[in-house]
């Protein structure tokens, strides 16, 4: 799927909370279409790395560039980059006030202006495509989790973007749950979207991932194919992390 | 089983809870009798009807009290909305994260709450009024409208910071503006925090207007005195009044935790 046109680049990138330096020196280029999956251990600044990708967060230092827009603290940009860019939080983060149609269709109609009409046509179009299009009447809290993580999946989909974000999709989902939401995000990266995906779900980053990102301490310390990176990464951090979650 | 003793069963009983409340509010009648009896009290409770309404050859007519709770209630509404525009206004201010809204909410908000409405009224009428050419009324809805929307700021503040950062962070990564994401899901979601505070707020300005009456706005409670000072009848006009505004407080109240239950089954 993956081609050589560069959608997302970061370069020497640091992040500090307070004195505390959540990324240091991060390097990153992703390309067109092409699927990351980024682990390593809690703390390690992988979602805050891409929470700088859509401007949730703002880097402190170095340079962000999505899409051909610089992401930084005040840009005229930031909201033309987020149509660009989705997101899909751990927590869901479902508008819990409005059904599930309101929470796809309020992106489309108040942020690109599209009629309340098409906004719902295409709602339905891709509650249908993440497998739940009888829920569309309900509210948030009416839905399980793995329902709950598809809807989202959704809501960022009805913004047409080009670019996924997932942070952590499946950490909030019972066991049993986690498939559901794990199909659809195959679904989607067999599409052709670009996506980078926070996970310690490896089963998932064997099947899709196009290229893997190890982190920890808030550095990336190895960036491989899965191929080379599940049987010979090059770090010895890395392979002991890989060695831990992957023994159960 | 938990065995619960005879006199432990006695004081949870609901009739011994409702004995009890009637023989206190009976003392309290009692003692308020009894003592405008020894002082010699003429009660004069048949003449205090007309004050509601009179029926006469002329047809029916609303009497002076009636007059004086239709302005309190249109002097209320109006201060209210006031209020809560100023509020908003403060809040939002509050929230903003630039240095100078935030100064300027908090010195309003400080200098408000840290003087008595008295002052506040006093300030409006005697000095902002022969300023800004400001009527008793406009005055008094001003005083009402800055002191309680002071309040009602710290009821919006308290109501956005419930609803949790996730709906930021959604919102904006579907590339809504920080109104957008006010106006369409944060604000929505604050109001189910804020309405039992707000009736709370309400009751309190509908009792607080009654403090224009001392620059003798026609209201409830200057209708009160002004009978008073025609008939000598504090007693019965007094008691009158107070249960007026209690009909009124408590009608509200009743009437928002109604809305407030339909609100929260919708959710």
């Amino acid at each position: 799927m993956q081609n050589d046109e560069i959608i997302i680049s970061a370069t020497n990138v640091d992040k500090f909370f307070g004195t505390f330096q959540a990324l240091t020196k991060v390097n990153l280029t992703v390309s067109k279409g092409e699927r990351m999956v980024i682990c390593g251990p809690s703390g390690s600044g992988k979602s805050t790395l891409i929470r700088c990708l859509n401007g949730l967060e703002f880097h402190d230092a170095g340079e962000i560039i999505v899409d051909g827009i610089e992401v930084h603290v005040g840009s005229k940009e930031l909201k033309t980059l987020r149509q660009e860019v989705g997101m899909v939080f751990q927590q869901f983060n479902l508008f819990p006030h409005l059904t599930i149609l309101e929470n796809l269709s309020i992106g489309p109609i108040r942020v690109r202006g599209v009629s309340k009409a098409e906004a719902e046509a295409q709602a339905r179009k891709y509650l249908e495509r993440v497998h739940i299009p009888e829920q569309a009447d309900k509210y948030p809290n009416q839905l399980s989790g793995g329902q709950q993580q598809r809807v989202a999946i959704a809501r960022s989909l009805c913004m047409e973007t080009r670019i996924m974000l997932f942070d952590e999709p499946t950490s909030a989902l019972d066991p049993e749950m986690i498939n559901e939401v794990l199909d659809v995000m195959v679904e989607l990266a067999d599409s052709g979207m670009t996506m980078i995906v926070v996970t310690h779900e490896m089963g998932f980053a064997r099947k899709v991932a196009d290229t893997m990102v190890f982190m920890e301490e808030g550095r990336i310390v190895e960036v491989a194919p899965p191929e080379k990176f599940f049987t010979a990464p090059d770090s010895e951090r890395c392979k002991m992390f890989l060695s831990q979650i992957l023994e159960h | 089983m938990v065995h619960i003793s005879p006199l432990t069963r006695f004081r949870r009983s609901p009739v011994t809870a409702v004995g009890l409340y009637l023989l206190v509010v009976g003392s309290i009648i009692w003692a308020a009798y009894t003592g405008a009896q020894s002082m010699g009290y003429n009660w004069q409770w048949y003449r205090i009807p007309k004050y509601f309404y009179t029926l006469s050859d002329d047809g029916f007519q609303w009497g002076e009290i009636m007059i004086g709770l239709v302005k309190t209630l249109q002097l209320s509404a109006t201060a209210f909305a006031l209020a809560v525009l100023i509020g908003l206004i403060v809040a939002l201010l509050r929230l903003s994260g630039l240095v100078v809204g935030k100064a300027v909410a908090v010195g309003f908000l400080e200098f408000v709450r840290n003087i008595p409405i008295l002052v506040l009224l006093y300030l409006f009428y005697y000095v902002l009024g022969p300023i800004f050419g400001l009527n008793r009324y406009t005055a008094s809805i001003l005083c009402l409208g800055v002191f309680h929307g002071a309040l009602i700021s710290e009821i919006f503040r308290a109501g956005i910071a419930a609803v949790p950062v996730g709906q930021w962070e959604a919102s904006k990564s579907i590339g809504m503006s920080t109104g957008q994401a006010y106006r369409y899901i944060v604000l929505p979601q604050s109001v189910r925090f804020m309405l039992p505070p707000m009736t709370g707020e309400v009751v309190h300005l509908v009792k607080s207007s009654a403090i224009v009456s001392v620059i003798a706005v026609a209201e409830l409670t200057t209708i009160g005195r002004n009978i008073i000072s025609d008939t000598y009848m504090s007693f019965e006009i007094w008691f009158t009044i107070a249960a007026v505004y209690l009909v009124v407080t408590l009608a509200l109240s009743i009437g928002v935790s109604f809305v407030e239950k339909k609100y929260t089954v919708e959710q």
